[in-house]
């Protein structure tokens, strides 16, 4: 049952680098989005702030696959020419979880306590400094636990580019080795989840990292967390949508003595 | 035939995709959620076991599940449960698949709630010689679960939004009738754009449903 | 130094203050007094331009704070107006809200380097004097989570100093302090008092500093000031039976 096994590997194998590809280049993608849309979002400019919403409304709101297929087959009939598979797929990640990614980076400099906010009135920075200087340093360490989850999500989702064609690891399990060998379906499905665990713990390993790195910049203690694997919560599904904290979303709203 | 939007092709193709697309991927997900919801708080009492090792084997399922793709999943159960004698039609097999997936989202859920009880309330159930089980039902459970009901909510809708995976074993959800289609007229613009507007309505009513039940949450506490 | 006429501030359908006028001389220490909800904490955060005023003007240093001129009318101030004008006020929280993400010395450069542009150099000569007047020059390397309250409030101080203010609000600055650490503060701010020009606009519960510090005591009541006097006048023979009974309450509290 297992003498196959080395092959199975090696198979797959070249599909994990794809995957790899896919899901850096997505995160990349991401990571960027999720930040010019979640501090859009909080723009003191209502235009700016509607944009963002309905960026992250359609492409939350809507199914990956649909995505996918839409970017695959709809949008070269709007554009002219087509995409090849791999950078739709990108897109498609970078573009989704973004979107996921932007309630992320609202809810977390949404959390920076006002008080915060009220120093640097006091000492007269400007907007930008506030932003850059104070508030945005505090809320990377609330991010980075989501932001776990978010990428762990954006891996599982990059399984889906399989739909469009893509020949990432999913594909060569589906397409290369099923047919070969569909007797030995368990062996192979089995390999090609533990890449993906690998892949997931990996991601974790350096989401741990970047924690312990934005904790020490706030000089406090990182999370308690049982292990790599533990993650809080639940990740990719809808954040409670517009639940303040009492940080800068109060900002409007005044308070009394 | 040049137009970037074909009305007349829209209205041919829209009754399919309401009609059977979104009928199943309603059905699978109504269903997969009650599995998902039942299974989810077995795992997490299995999971709060004072046996170490019953909670270390729910831990490592649990998180092997969760950090793995649900299609990968899909193919895994498609593939391998026939040979095991479990002849399951294809709906079956994404329910069951689906169910389990998001049980671990909802372990995790339920965990939480539970963990919000505060303390006195087992240490009153002990001052009362309550019986464990007793504990458990009519006390601890009453008190959680109210609280976890719009986190389960959004994983629903998580859930909703991955039924177009199941067009891989051949079951057909908005997005599989969308683009069968489209593959047939090769035209995808009309079928997929509906097919997502379709996901934004449905997604969006979900969450009003979400925030009422927080709403209802919020005055029952 | 600071005027305030005829300011009127609601929260929605709750008056806090109404129709309030007084003045605050340059080098004045002015403390207010009163019971909690009588909007002591609004006039300090009204001068900080923390909250803005529902009607009235405030002039701080004989600008305007609140509004300004345009085309010789006067309309309310912008941001970039209010900016300019608070630079000359300083605050000292209740909670300290000192920059986590920064050790002590960023914490006391940051504004003079971005908001003064001063030169590093000179920023930092300065935070290390300011550091050695409030008995922390050991610290300049600490996150502020690694210090206690009294130690933060400390830093608060100076941070508020290093911008070289006017006006020194301080808002209730010992309430969120452990009772041995107190004593230490305020015996800092005493000192600070008597040796600068600074005008302090100062929100207390510690009646023993307030009489001992001040040069005048506002007792403040629904949002109105009823009376106003030299501490030793408005704590020995207050006028009010309304202030009266107030000191009694607190005294009694201990």
């Amino acid at each position: 049952m297992f003498e196959n096994v080395p092959e199975y590997i090696s198979t797959a194998a070249d599909g994990l680098w794809i995957t790899v590809g896919a899901t850096v280049a997505g995160i990349a993608i991401a990571a960027v989005l999720s930040f010019v849309f979640g501090l859009a979002m909080l723009s003191r400019l209502k235009t700016v702030r509607v944009i963002a919403r309905i960026y992250v409304e359609i492409w939350r709101g809507t199914s990956e696959v649909v995505q996918l297929y839409w970017v695959m087959f709809a949008l070269p009939i709007l554009l002219g020419y087509r995409l090849v598979p791999l950078l739709v797929g990108i897109l498609v990640l970078g573009l989704n979880f973004g979107a996921y990614g932007a309630e992320i980076v609202r809810g977390a400099v949404q959390s920076v306590p006002r008080a915060q906010y009220e120093g640097t009135i006091a000492l007269s920075m400007t907007p930008a400094q506030r932003m850059r200087r104070v508030i945005l340093p505090q809320a990377l360490v609330e991010m980075v636990p989501p932001f776990n989850n978010l990428f762990i999500q954006l891996l599982k989702g990059s399984a889906l580019l399989t739909i469009i064609g893509v020949s990432e690891l999913t594909h060569q399990g589906k397409e290369v080795l099923i047919p070969r060998n569909v007797s030995e379906a368990a062996t192979i499905w089995t390999v090609i989840l533990l890449f993906y665990l690998l892949l997931a713990i990996l991601i974790t390993m350096g989401m741990r990292w970047l924690e312990r790195r934005a904790a020490a910049l706030v000089g406090r203690q990182p999370t308690k967390r049982d292990s790599v694997f533990a993650r809080f919560g639940g990740g990719k599904d809808p954040l409670p949508a517009e639940q303040s904290k009492g940080g800068l979303a109060d900002l409007r709203r005044k308070g009394g003595e | 035939m040049n137009d970037v939007w074909q009305w007349d092709y829209a209205f041919e193709v829209l009754p399919g995709i309401v009609g059977g697309g979104l009928w199943m991927t309603i059905k699978v997900t109504v269903l997969a959620s009650i599995l998902a919801y039942v299974i989810g708080l077995g795992l997490a009492l299995l999971r709060r076991s004072d046996l170490r090792i019953v909670s270390m084997v729910a831990w490592a399922v649990i998180e092997f599940i969760r950090s793995t793709p649900l299609l990968v999943q899909l193919f895994f159960a498609f593939y391998v449960l026939p040979d095991i004698g479990l002849l399951f039609d294809p709906v079956t097999t994404g329910v069951v698949v689906f169910g389990l997936h998001y049980a671990t989202y909802a372990a995790e859920v339920y965990r939480a709630g539970i963990e919000a009880v505060p303390r006195g309330q087992w240490e009153a159930a002990t001052a009362l010689s309550l019986p464990r089980s007793r504990t458990w039902t009519k006390v601890i459970l009453p008190q959680a679960i109210p609280r976890v009901l719009p986190a389960l909510g959004n994983y629903t809708i998580s859930m909703l939004k991955e039924t177009p995976l199941l067009l891989t074993i051949g079951v057909l959800d908005i997005v599989g009738v969308a683009a069968e289609e489209g593959s047939q007229a090769f035209r995808y613009v009309e079928p997929i754009t509906i097919a997502g507007v379709l996901f934004l309505i449905l997604s969006y009513s979900a969450s009003l449903l979400t925030r009422w039940m927080e709403r209802r949450v919020g005055i029952a506490r | 130094m600071i005027r305030f006429e005829d300011v009127g501030k609601s929260f929605g359908p709750v008056t806090v203050l109404d129709g309030l006028n007084f003045t605050v001389a340059p080098g004045e220490f002015v403390t207010l007094i009163g019971p909690s909800g009588s909007g002591k904490t609004t006039i300090l955060r009204l001068v900080m331009t923390l909250e803005q005023v529902t009607s009235g003007v405030i002039t701080v240093g004989g600008e305007y704070l609140s509004h300004m001129e345009r085309g010789g009318r006067l309309v309310r101030a912008d941001e970039k107006h209010q900016r300019e004008v608070r630079k000359r006020i300083g605050m000292v929280f209740q909670q300290f809200n000192l920059f986590p993400n920064m050790k002590v010395m960023q914490n006391l450069t940051e504004a003079p380097v971005r908001v003064l542009g001063k030169s590093r150099a000179e920023a930092e000569e300065r935070a290390r004097e300011l550091l050695d007047l409030v008995g922390l020059n050991d610290k300049v390397d600490a996150h502020p989570s690694q210090l206690s309250g009294g130690q933060q409030q400390r830093v608060a101080i100076a941070r508020a100093l290093a911008m070289q203010p006017d006006v020194l609000l301080l808002d209730e600055v010992t309430s969120a302090l452990d009772p041995e650490l107190v004593a230490g503060v305020l015996a800092l701010l005493k000192d600070i008092a008597r040796t600068t020009d600074i005008t302090f606009l100062c929100v207390t519960h510690e009646m023993g500093f307030a009489r001992d510090v001040s040069d005048r005591v506002m007792m403040f009541d629904g949002g109105k000031v009823i009376e106003d006097a030299a501490p030793d006048k408005l704590f020995s023979e207050p006028d009010h039976e309304r202030t009266r009974s107030f000191l009694q309450a607190v005294l009694e509290r201990g």
